[in-house]
């Protein structure tokens, strides 16, 4: 066909346009929907308690994703320095992903446990007055901020309608679980426990 | 071929007769161009680039002073980091798109704009998403997906929006008087198809409440559909769109037709085609499963073709009359542009190899790489195409001070090529600490030092931005100049030659 009868029909060219540009993400993406390497949770991998959703919901909220990675890679050097590399099974139940592209700071997928939480409370409250060389700024609202009970458990509804495993007693139980927590609270929470399906880890 | 490649030549050249104006004659709507709504967002590209790149310079400042955000929720970097990169690539971005493809589809088609209250209403309905954007992320309402971090209310409109865009674009085409669809319309069209189907499937979410959803994608799901949007918001937005507009603005400001019709067919189509296959370089070495990551590499190298397909094109159409170059400050702007386009073109396959990957991905080399393409490429060929768009917009000959364009030029060359070059330096060294390992097999250094070692090019690319950004204030004083005192007169629809 020469070019010349697809430049002049406008019908033909977005027809054109919409196959060239369909066949790069359906095969790319459609596959890792039905594969069980990238939808099944690993051994020890559950969905999120309800504080600790709403530690994870704090993180995503904040934009901690722009300056910590959640993903570690399979180098010796990033073994030695984070932990075991992560999984997809690891990450079944982060929505959305929090992988991140770019570390300004450390990666923090096997960060929980690391330090006490004292520490993290600390830190996230005033950074450099542990890491005086830190860039990273003070979170001090968050300790101020009430964890909301209702929201958290229409939260999990949401996600038990989007497939994930809470059962319904756990949807009852959720507003008991926050209440009276803070913002800072759940962040700890949410921070303390991940990547610590492995026992290998440092 | 021969004589379609004449008729391509004439068909550029004819171009240049689209600035001869029935000036001072009163015309009815449908004999004139609609440039109200390219007046509106040009005027808007110039406003949102400087508060885009101020938000940029401000959390430049804080990663060296973070005191700066004085424990204030709104005012915290993690916040307005992706304020910024909106407000630059949607905002400053978005609005050189509208202007400038309402500008050349009416040119290049011979006819007005269709519907005028469908463009009216995707100016206001932009500025409106712009506005809800700039209120929202300081407020911690974010999906926390690079660059679709706006919720679900604001998807919604967007998508409005957006399929009013493309109904006001195609429909203009559809009515077109001449036979052939010109080449920049190839690219701002591909460019508002796919931007639709990126922005639809990336974004689907089950709403909790009117400020929080959570996506239906999970993990490694959700980072491979987030990468095939993310990418390609660079590949179609930043990309396919702003080929169009150097597809007219080029050729008209050099007076040359575009070099080559045939290279500008099979660029257009690999570009395309071969950009949505390249998102898993953003995930290698993570836990997307390999195979993905490799078809990834391997069309990002090919990639290169196809984009040096659109740099040579439009290089190579200033054959003939480079010493325009020496006079000519607005052709300097496309000239630096394409060269940074094809540079980062260069850059970014180099990058999805995966071993260079290894040491790149999570260092300050990226951020390098993308403000080459955004600032090298994007803005600079924004700014060109404005100075050239402008004074034919208010009924003038030129711009106020062609001076000024010049300082301007020099002011973001440096501006850009700083700023670059600090964040390479910076990315490298950081890749090579965090992997360094002493004899014993432990690591060399700790984080923190890594922090530490590139401070000083923080302040490097503090001093870059700045100089950018200055820029961008003469740019406003030189366009106030020009439009305060000049009112626009409608433009005949020039009948097709």
């Amino acid at each position: 066909m020469r070019h010349d009868t697809i430049e002049k029909s406008l019908n033909l060219m977005i027809v054109l346009i919409v196959a060239a540009i369909s066949v790069g993400g359906l095969i790319e993406i459609v596959p890792l929907m039905m594969s069980s390497d990238t939808t099944e949770p690993d051994e020890g991998i559950g969905v999120y308690s309800p504080l600790r959703l709403a530690g994870r919901d704090v993180y995503v909220r904040e934009g901690c994703y722009n300056c910590h990675s959640q993903m570690i890679r399979p180098f010796r050097s990033e073994t030695e320095r984070y932990g075991p590399f992560t999984t997809a099974g690891e990450t079944v139940y982060d929505r959305p992903f929090q992988f991140g592209s770019k570390r300004t700071g450390p990666d923090l997928a096997r960060v929980g446990g690391r330090y006490s939480d004292d520490w993290q409370r600390l830190h996230l409250m005033d950074p450099r007055a542990l890491v005086p060389e830190s860039n990273m700024p003070g979170y001090p609202w968050l300790a101020d901020n009430l964890v909301d009970p209702e929201l958290v458990t229409a939260k999990l509804r949401a996600l038990q309608l989007l497939g994930d495993p809470y059962t319904d007693e756990q949807i009852a139980g959720a507003a008991a679980a926050v209440e009276g927590r803070s913002e800072l609270d759940a962040l700890v929470a949410y921070l303390q426990e991940l990547g610590t399906n492995r026992k290998n880890r440092r | 071929m021969k004589s379609r490649k004449t008729a391509c030549s004439a068909q550029a050249l004819q171009l240049e007769d689209n600035s001869i104006q029935n000036r001072g004659l009163t015309l009815d709507t449908a004999a004139s161009y609609n440039d109200k709504v390219v007046r509106q967002f040009s005027i808007m590209v110039v406003i949102w680039g400087i508060v885009g790149m101020l938000v940029g310079v401000f959390i430049a400042a804080q990663l060296i002073w973070p005191q700066l955000n004085f424990d204030l929720p709104f005012l915290t970097y993690s916040r307005l980091r992706p304020l910024h990169t909106n407000a630059v690539i949607f905002a400053f971005g978005g609005s050189a798109l509208f202007a400038t493809s309402y500008y050349v589809v009416q040119r290049t088609c011979h006819v007005r704009l269709a519907f005028d209250k469908l463009a009216a209403f995707t100016f206001w309905g932009w500025q409106l998403i712009i506005v809800l954007a700039a209120i929202t992320l300081p407020l911690g309402i974010t999906q926390s997906k690079e660059y679709a971090e706006l919720e679900w209310p604001i998807d919604l409109l967007i998508a409005v929006v957006w399929v009013a865009y493309a109904i006001v674009f195609f429909a203009t085409i559809a009515k077109r008087r001449i036979k052939h669809i010109y080449v920049a319309n190839w690219f701002y069209g591909a460019f508002i198809i796919t931007v639709a189907v990126l922005h639809i499937f990336n974004n689907l979410a089950l709403p909790v409440t009117l400020t929080k959803s959570y996506i239906i994608y999970t993990g490694v799901v959700d980072a491979m559909m987030q990468w095939w949007y993310g990418h390609n918001a660079v590949g179609f937005f930043l990309t396919a769109g702003f080929l169009g507009m150097m597809y007219y603005f080029v050729p008209k400001q050099a007076g040359r037709p575009v070099y080559s019709y045939r290279l500008s067919v099979v660029h257009f189509w690999s570009l395309i085609a071969v950009y949505m296959w390249a998102g898993p370089h953003h995930l290698h070495y993570t836990s997307l499963p390999d195979w993905a990551q490799t078809l990834g590499m391997v069309f990002s190298i090919i990639l290169l073709a196809p984009s040096w397909g659109g740099m040579i094109n439009g290089m190579m159409t200033l054959s003939g009359a480079w010493h325009k170059l020496r006079s000519d400050p607005i052709l300097k702007f496309m000239i630096v542009a394409l060269s940074f386009y094809g540079m980062s073109t260069f850059e970014g396959p180099m990058m999805s190899i995966k071993t260079v990957n290894a040491l790149s991905h999570y260092t300050n080399w990226t951020i390098g790489h993308v403000h080459s393409g955004a600032l090298g490429w994007v803005a600079m060929m924004t700014i060109g195409s404005i100075y050239s768009l402008l004074p034919r917009l208010y009924n003038r000959e030129s711009m106020y001070s062609i001076k000024l364009i010049d300082a301007h030029f020099w002011t973001s060359t440096i501006g850009v090529v700083l700023y670059a070059v600090s964040m390479w330096i910076a990315g490298v060294t950081e890749g090579l600490m965090w992997r360094a390992v002493n004899s014993d097999g432990t690591l060399t250094y700790s984080f923190v030092e890594s922090l530490k070692a590139v401070e000083p090019y923080h302040y490097f690319r503090l001093l870059g931005g700045l100089i950018f950004f200055s820029g961008m204030i003469i740019m406003a004083y030189n366009v106030w100049k020009t439009v305060s005192d000049k009112k626009p007169v409608p433009v005949a629809v020039l009948d097709p030659a």
